[in-house]
Formats: C-alpha cells, sequence, structure tokens
C-alpha cells in the first residue's frame, strides 16, 4: 500500500455495504479513520493496526454505560481493518456554535457521570498523556517556534508512575463527542477509553479557556457543571492543581499540531495558532518565574512526577 | 378603587376594569426589587480561578468565526 492515509473510493463503497437498511450516504471523516453515515447508522474504519482485544474491551464498555455514552451496533473486519457500526445521531455544528446553543452543561455532567462509573478490570490504559509528545516529535519536521519545545520541557514525566487516580475515562474529549440520540446528549467514539486519571478529559477546554479562545463563561458553565454533578477529577477549591499539568501539555499538543498543519500547507500561522503559542511563551515565563535563577536544561533536569513543578498563582490577576 | 399593601407597594386597583395603579417612585421601587430578585436567581457563575499562565481574559472577541478555532472545538 503507498499511502494507508488515502482509502480507496472501493472502502467507501464496501462501508456503504455494511449498512443494514442502505439511505443517503455522507462522508464524515476520511482521514486515517473513515467515517461514513448511512440512512440511520454510521459505519466507521478503524485505521490499520488497530488492536482488536482492546477495541472489543472498550465497545463492550461503552455498550453498558446507557444515558452515558452511544452502544455500538456491530463490529466487523473489512479488508484487515476494523469496523464498527452504530446509531447515527445529531453531531454539533458550528451553526451550534454561532447561535451559542452548545451543550457545554451536557458535556460537564456527562464527563462527570463516566468518571463515576465503575472502572471495569482489565481495561486498557485511556488516551491523552501521550498525545502531546507524539505532536512534538512533528514538530522536528517544520520550522516550528521555540516557545512550544521550552513549553514542553516544564513539563515532568507524565503520566506519573505511581498509584494516581484512576477512573473510567474518556480519553479524547471535545465537543466533536457529543451527539443528540433518542432524545440526549450522549459521548460517543470510545477508541481512547480506559483506566486514566480523569482530569485529562478536562485538560482540552481547560488549554482553550488559558489560550484566551474559549470565552470565560463557556469555561464556567462547564466546569460548573462538571463539579455540580460530582465530577471528582479536579478539587472544587482549587481546579487548577488538578488541571495545571495536563493543560499545560494539551496546550503544546495543540500549539504544535497547529504550527504542523500550517508549515505543511505553506500557510501562515493563523489567529488559533498564535494564541496557543503565546500561550506557551507565557507557560515558560511562570515556570521560570518559580525556578529563579535554576539551570533549566530540558526534559533530564525536569523534577520527577511527584514533584510540585506547578507555577505560583497570581493573586493579583483576576480572571 | 381598592387598595393593597404589599411588601411595602402601595397598589390600587380599580374595581371596574381591574387595571393597576402605582403611586410615583413604586415602579421604580418594584424595578428594584425584582432586580435584587434576579440576582439571587441567577448568581454568576462561580469563579474557577485560572493558571499563572493563563491569558489575560476580557478583551477577546471575534474567535467564533476563526476557522480553525471551530474546527479545534471539534475535533482530536
Amino acid at each position: 500500500m503507498n499511502d494507508q492515509h488515502l482509502p480507496a473510493p472501493p472502502l467507501i463503497d464496501d462501508l456503504v455495504r455494511l449498512a443494514p437498511h442502505g439511505g443517503p450516504v455522507t462522508v464524515l471523516k476520511d482521514t486515517r479513520v473513515l467515517i461514513v453515515r448511512v440512512g440511520d447508522v454510521v459505519i466507521k474504519a478503524h485505521p490499520p493496526g488497530t488492536g482488536e482485544h482492546d477495541m472489543r474491551r472498550r465497545l463492550e464498555v461503552a455498550g453498558r454505560l446507557p444515558g452515558l455514552m452511544l452502544a455500538p451496533l456491530d463490529l466487523v473486519h473489512l479488508d484487515g481493518r476494523i469496523v464498527t457500526i452504530w446509531p447515527a445521531g445529531r453531531a454539533l455544528t458550528a451553526g451550534d456554535l454561532e447561535s451559542g446553543d452548545m451543550p457545554w452543561e451536557e458535556g460537564g455532567w456527562l464527563l462527570a457521570g463516566l468518571h463515576a462509573a465503575p472502572l471495569p478490570a482489565d481495561m486498557p490504559p485511556a488516551g491523552g498523556p501521550d498525545r502531546a509528545a507524539r505532536a512534538v516529535a512533528e514538530l522536528a519536521e517544520v520550522d516550528a517556534p521555540a516557545e512550544i519545545l521550552k513549553a514542553y520541557e516544564t513539563l515532568p514525566e507524565f503520566p506519573p508512575a505511581g498509584p494516581g487516580r484512576r477512573a473510567l475515562t474518556h480519553g479524547d474529549w471535545h465537543l466533536g463527542q457529543l451527539v443528540f440520540h433518542a432524545g440526549a446528549w450522549l459521548l460517543i467514539d470510545p477508541d481512547d477509553l480506559g483506566a486514566g486519571d480523569p482530569v485529562w478529559d478536562l485538560a482540552r477546554p481547560a488549554a482553550w479557556f488559558a489560550a484566551g479562545l474559549l470565552e470565560p463563561d463557556m469555561w464556567h458553565r462547564f466546569l460548573s457543571a462538571y463539579l455540580s454533578a460530582g465530577g471528582s477529577a479536579v478539587s472544587r477549591e482549587d481546579p487548577w492543581r488538578e488541571l495545571d499539568l495536563p493543560a499545560r501539555a494539551l496546550t503544546v499538543q495543540l500549539a504544535a499540531t497547529a504550527t504542523v498543519t500550517a508549515r505543511r500547507s505553506g500557510n501562515p500561522l493563523d489567529e488559533t495558532a498564535e494564541a496557543l503559542i503565546a500561550s506557551c511563551g507565557r507557560i515558560v515565563a511562570a515556570a521560570g518565574a518559580t525556578r529563579e535563577g535554576e539551570v533549566f536544561d530540558g526534559v533530564s533536569q525536569v523534577p520527577g512526577p511527584h514533584a510540585d513543578v506547578r507555577p505560583q498563582r497570581n493573586p493579583h490577576r483576576a480572571v | 378603587m381598592r387598595t393593597f399593601d404589599r411588601n411595602g407597594i402601595h397598589i390600587e386597583q380599580c374595581d371596574n376594569c381591574r387595571g393597576i395603579f402605582l403611586d410615583y417612585g413604586e415602579l421604580e421601587t418594584l424595578t428594584r426589587m425584582e432586580s435584587q430578585w434576579a440576582q439571587q436567581q441567577y448568581a454568576p457563575p462561580p469563579a474557577h480561578g485560572g493558571p499563572a499562565w493563563g491569558a489575560p481574559h476580557g478583551g477577546h472577541h471575534g474567535h467564533h468565526r476563526n476557522r480553525s478555532w471551530v474546527g479545534m472545538l471539534f475535533s482530536s
């Protein structure tokens, strides 16, 4: 295979044939995964090399979380790829964002419910913590602003080796992971579902908020809903105690991904990328402020996972 | 015309048309009481703080129309 990122058209046709009832066909995503909607089902071809054992475990658990996660209909094989079949729901669109009617509360409630669900035995690890390293590795191939790497170097190794908080964690949460189905919002996409520190599920919106991209009202609505529903990943009195590290990691990851995307397409860095890179610059400055003269020379010098590398809070800034 | 006193507001009601008449300044008193009630009901969301490295919020507008920001909200 020359390029597995570009599925040949026959794969789409084969996926469409898997639909039980037929209907209008829409290609929803065509990247490393191929997702098509056919009538009232959505069919997803997972990336080549997806482990079947872990995938089956994740689907099994997703199927036992009514009211929280969309339950799969089937798992089949097609040309060596795992294909999953799902009931179709209504996903959010940019139009919903324009109208200001985003289900931030529902997202917070659903994540709180997921984190409170019993952690089944033999769950694979949740996705999340390894993504920043992968995104930064790709930076090496392009001309990248120095702030991103310097911000990455403020991160200790993670996930912590010791027994940290463990809960059922989505592993890749953003607003595209909500669909409205049968009268309720549900979480979708258990590809990264697993055992992990649930604070990583809040890290992406936290990074958006800290970069000034997400309006404070939206962030506070989301976090208040999460806490009011009993969400346990962060402390009520100081949520940033837990959020600081994963939000820094997500800021680095998103800045790296935005930079790589812009460079590869030959476009200049846009306003979103610039906001994230500026956030990386502030991460570096805040880390420097707490180290006062300490020589800081890369990851090897970073304190271990249990050391408190959290920058001091600035009491003068009202947020 | 009948007269009622409710929570310090002097209200007169016409026996024929059931219309309500307020004395001078009492509309303002009602408005003030309503806004106090609304503030209790719709208290601002609790501030959850932010990181030491957080962006100064307040001056940012217009991100809604930025395509890459919208894309980031919805994708991995």
